[in-house]
């Protein structure tokens, strides 16, 4: 365990041989890497690899085809085109670095100082860099040519110039992001200065994008470089691609070869640097892309493939006999995820519950129970790479997801959801679309559905809005969801819930983002309409406190396994699964303040350390 | 009322005196009022002891804990610890004031550099204040072992461990410079039940071994019940009730503390049902009461 550990500046090394290990592993990143590592090859031994000045001229050899002395010939004054190609890639990459280079030093600090500080700078940075952006960029060089002469160099600093926007506002705005981070807050509280904040915490920010953006950039200068000089107004005593691209395009009749090998250059090399962002920014992306599974492709999946199939609108099998007063049967419900290497991560596993009419089930777990993806299995809004691995919901006597299927039938859900299934979502004001007015929200999916007009759907959402405790109906019809409250726009997610008089309403977490006294308050709404409705309810929640309040029955989840279920007072008062009891234990409510709760006899920190242990054991199983 | 106290004189035994602490911040446009986040705000804090801040979203609890650590513009009225007027201290004084007074903020997902591994992110606050790596080395192994985590977490990254697992990694980087006042910044809303329960008592063990204060930020009633020895009520940005925890928390006399305390449900069906009615007749008594005035 004693292994002598570096604690310093490691974690960038770390994360980047990973990150290289992944560039050379896609194969468009290998050959980038491979061409632009040739291309460095032969700038940096240009001596070694030559025989030739690249400006020595035999006037006895014009326009020569390539022989054992020069390669590749020679140019319309006698020049050898190897010597003035190797070179050319010195001079070439040496002014794309440049311009790189300084785009860097000037966009880089500044885009750091005005993301972090705001403030002054910021606007006036801003303003410098509008100014910059709007002149036209080939505009400038021409007249910094005809101001300075023709020199490759002063051409490429003010190009490199002309791109620092660029830098300066992919890094103001990824400084931006990260500026309020809390770790950077806590780094500030230990008392770390500025420039410690800015080079540990906020630089590893840019650090990634900066590098994709200079892979560009120095393809674009390229480009931008040998454009200018293959116009006629480079510097003609300096060997470059642009030079030779110009002299072969004037013999191009007489020796058309010579225009092949600069442009071959050009393009191998701006190819590969794009090629390389992209490798890079691709390795840079954690998400790994998971293939579709395919049928019969290895043998876990066969196995599942040949019992689950895609479910199709003829098939319709009839449910089990005696389970079809029930309004809701999930059974035995398996829900996965395939992963990369072809195995699927179970989420949900052999689930089993029913709820009836007028009935409140609480599906109660910490997070990663599986408790959501079992309400979203019903509701059929898992995300498209989930699979049904097992089981069968049926709805009112008939399946949604039959025994067979390996995803839920949108087909057969969409008769239902909507009209006999609704949902009220865990975070009220992300489900409302901040574009349109609460009113035209109710009113839509009410025309759409219960097939009425504008002014009965008008008429309806009023009452309803007036329904869920809204004092004002006219007024919050009107208003756009920025305009009330949390606890506010929650109701009216229930009024819409309620609309289309629904059978089941499936609850996710629906107080949690609520402060408390607001939670009571649509706890109170909830269960008032449930029992004026009669409707069954699946309410899925983490806090027993809400589980007392409103459940008649409750379903207990770990790991994606039910370990529990019954009477809300039998297993609220006297829990049978040890998980079950550890989560009532754990209620603060009715303990002894500042007793230790979970560490009897042991300090917390061994306790802690068990509970760790445990858990892992238990993801394990 | 200026009751600015300097360097120790008159302090008494306070570790921490806010008084009359107000915190605005300016609003965009020429000449708009600033926005009044904080009140007249009077709290202290004494050695070893936990004052518990409770308080709906909005309420200001958060923004005082952050005044109290430099991170909020204090507009009038002083903070002060161990006797020094700390309420607009420079960044060279924060520097020191860092070995007492430490933080631990709400989601400890965001509350750790991704990219730092464990081990540089508990090294930071010591290599601050100038020590070698080779101590720092040391203390982080206390530290860990502290907090109940294995010795090898100084090699991994957050991303590595469970959410009950990062609060533990940032409640042992506010200890690393074994400060006197850890300003808790909900630190257990983000978890799970079971996973608050461990670090409550992590919070409550670290407490008895070293005597620290809280200043402990929630809008969990019977969270701040459990931990603290006193509870200052916030509501709209002022302090409503304050008092011995056993007292605030179980017999509240402000109506807000009432209904917030009977707001939170209980895990029995029957008594959550008798709570409830009582509730509702308090929410009653106090509609009644507010509307006689105006009545009258």
């Amino acid at each position: 365990m004693s292994v002598p550990v570096e604690l310093v500046g490691q974690s960038g090394t770390v994360v980047r041989s990973n990150v290289i290990k992944k560039i050379l592993k896609n194969p468009l990143g290998l050959s980038a890497v491979v061409v632009l590592l040739f291309m460095v090859v032969l700038a940096v031994l240009a001596n070694v690899l030559t025989s030739f000045d690249p400006n020595f001229a035999n006037i006895g050899k014009t326009l020569a085809s390539g022989d054992a002395v020069n390669l590749l010939g020679t140019d319309s004054v006698g020049r050898d085109v190897w010597s003035r190609l190797v070179f050319g890639a010195r001079t070439t990459l040496l002014s794309a670095l440049l311009c790189a280079a300084v785009a860097i030093a000037i966009g880089l600090p500044s885009g750091l100082v005005a993301g972090y500080y705001g403030g002054k700078f910021d606007g006036v940075s801003n303003w410098l860099v509008n100014v910059l952006m709007s002149l036209p960029g080939i505009i400038v060089l021409l007249t910094v040519r005809a101001a300075l002469g023709p020199s490759v160099w002063l051409s490429m600093v003010a190009f490199g110039i002309l791109m620092a926007p660029g830098y300066f506002r992919l890094t103001r705005t990824a400084v931006q992001s990260v500026r309020n981070e809390l770790y950077v807050d806590a780094a500030r509280v230990a008392g770390l200065s500025d420039t410690a904040i800015m080079s540990r915490h906020i630089f590893s920010v840019v650090r990634a994008p900066i590098i994709i953006q200079t892979a560009v950039i120095c393809g674009v200068a390229i480009a931008i470089q040998s454009g200018l000089e293959f116009l006629g107004l480079g510097d003609p005593s300096v060997a470059t691609w642009g030079v030779m691209l110009n002299e072969g395009f004037k013999n191009i009749y007489l020796s058309p070869l010579l225009l092949v090998w600069p442009a071959l250059a050009i393009g191998l090399t701006i190819g590969a640097l794009v090629l390389l962002a992209n490798a890079i920014r691709d390795a840079l992306e954690d998400a790994e892309k998971i293939k579709a599974p395919k049928r019969g492709g290895n043998t876990a999946q066969a196995s599942l493939a040949t019992v689950r199939r895609r479910p199709d609108r003829t098939f319709s099998a009839v449910v089990e006999a005696g389970t079809e007063h029930h309004l809701v049967k999930v059974s035995h419900l398996g829900v996965g995820y395939p992963q990369a290497d072809g195995s699927i991560k179970k989420v949900v596993d052999d689930v089993s519950f029913h709820v009836d009419r007028g009935e409140v089930l609480g599906i109660v777990g910490e997070s990663g129970s599986g408790k959501s993806q079992t309400a979203f299995s019903i509701l059929g809004l898992l995300p498209d790479a989930a699979r049904i691995v097992g089981g069968s919901i049926q709805f009112d006597g008939k399946y949604t997801v039959a025994p067979t299927d390996d995803r839920v039938s949108q087909t057969r859900l969409s008769e239902y959801r909507g009209k006999r299934i609704s949902y009220i979502p865990q975070e009220p004001m992300s489900n409302l679309d901040p574009a349109f007015t609460i009113g035209y929200q109710l009113v839509t999916p009410m025309m759409r559905v219960l097939k009425i007009s504008k002014s009965e759907a008008t008429k309806r959402a009023l009452k309803l809005l007036d329904d869920v405790g809204i004092r004002f109906p006219e007024k919050t019809f009107e208003a756009y969801p920025h305009e009330v409250s949390g606890g506010m726009a929650q109701r009216v997610l229930i009024a819409g819930a309620i609309s289309c008089e629904p059978d089941l309403i499936i609850a996710d977490e629906p107080t949690t983002a609520l402060d408390v006294t607001v939670q009571a308050d649509v706890l109170d709404l909830v269960r008032d309409l449930q029992k004026r409705l009669g409707v069954g309810v699946i309410l899925v929640t983490h806090n027993f406190g809400v589980v007392a309040d409103l459940c008649d029955r409750v379903a207990v989840m770990q790991n994606g396994r039910l370990v529990e279920d019954g009477d809300v007072r039998d297993i609220l008062r006297n829990p049978k699964d040890p998980y079950t009891q550890k989560l009532l234990s754990s209620m603060l409510e009715d303990k002894e303040p500042m007793t230790m709760l979970v560490s009897a006899g042991m300090p917390a920190a061994q306790a802690a350390a068990r509970n760790d242990e445990r858990d892992e054991k238990e993801m394990a199983r | 009322m200026s009751t600015t106290k300097h360097h120790g004189a008159a302090s008494g035994a306070e570790l921490l005196t806010v008084s009359g602490l107000d915190v605005e911040y300016p609003l965009k446009g020429f000449r708009r009022k600033p926005f009044r986040a904080l009140t007249d705000i009077n709290i202290s804090v004494k050695p070893g002891e936990t004052l518990g801040l409770v308080g709906e979203s909005g309420s200001g609890k958060t923004t005082l804990g952050r005044a109290v650590l430099g991170l909020a513009p204090v507009t009038r009225g002083t903070i002060t610890f161990e006797g020094n007027d700390i309420s607009h201290a420079t960044r060279a004084e924060r520097r020191r004031l860092g070995r007492d007074l430490q933080v631990v903020f709400q989601d400890p997902y965001t509350s750790l550099n991704p990219s730092m591994e464990i081990g540089s992110i508990l090294a930071e606050p010591l290599g601050v204040q100038g020590q070698s790596p080779a101590q720092a080395r040391a203390r982080v192994r206390e530290l860990l072992d502290q907090v109940g985590l294995p010795s090898d977490a100084i090699n991994r990254l957050p991303r590595e461990f469970s959410g009950g697992q990062r609060q533990r990694v940032a409640i042992a980087r506010a200890l690393a410079l074994s400060p006197k006042l850890i300003v808790c910044d909900e630190p257990v809303s983000a978890l799970d039940l079971s996973t608050q329960a461990v670090v409550l008592d992590l919070f409550l063990q670290i407490q008895r071994d070293t005597g620290v204060s809280y200043l402990f930020v929630s809008h969990d009633l019977d969270v701040v019940r459990h931990i603290s020895h006193r509870v200052a009520v916030m509501y709209h940005g002022e302090i409503v009730e304050q008092g011995p925890a056993h007292v605030v928390t179980r017999s509240p006399e402000h109506p807000y503390t009432q209904r917030l305390l009977l707001a939170s449900p209980v895990p029995d069906p029957d008594r959550q049902a008798k709570r409830r009615n009582d509730r509702h007749r308090l929410l009653d008594a106090q509609r009644l009461e507010e509307a006689s005035p105006i009545s009258a």
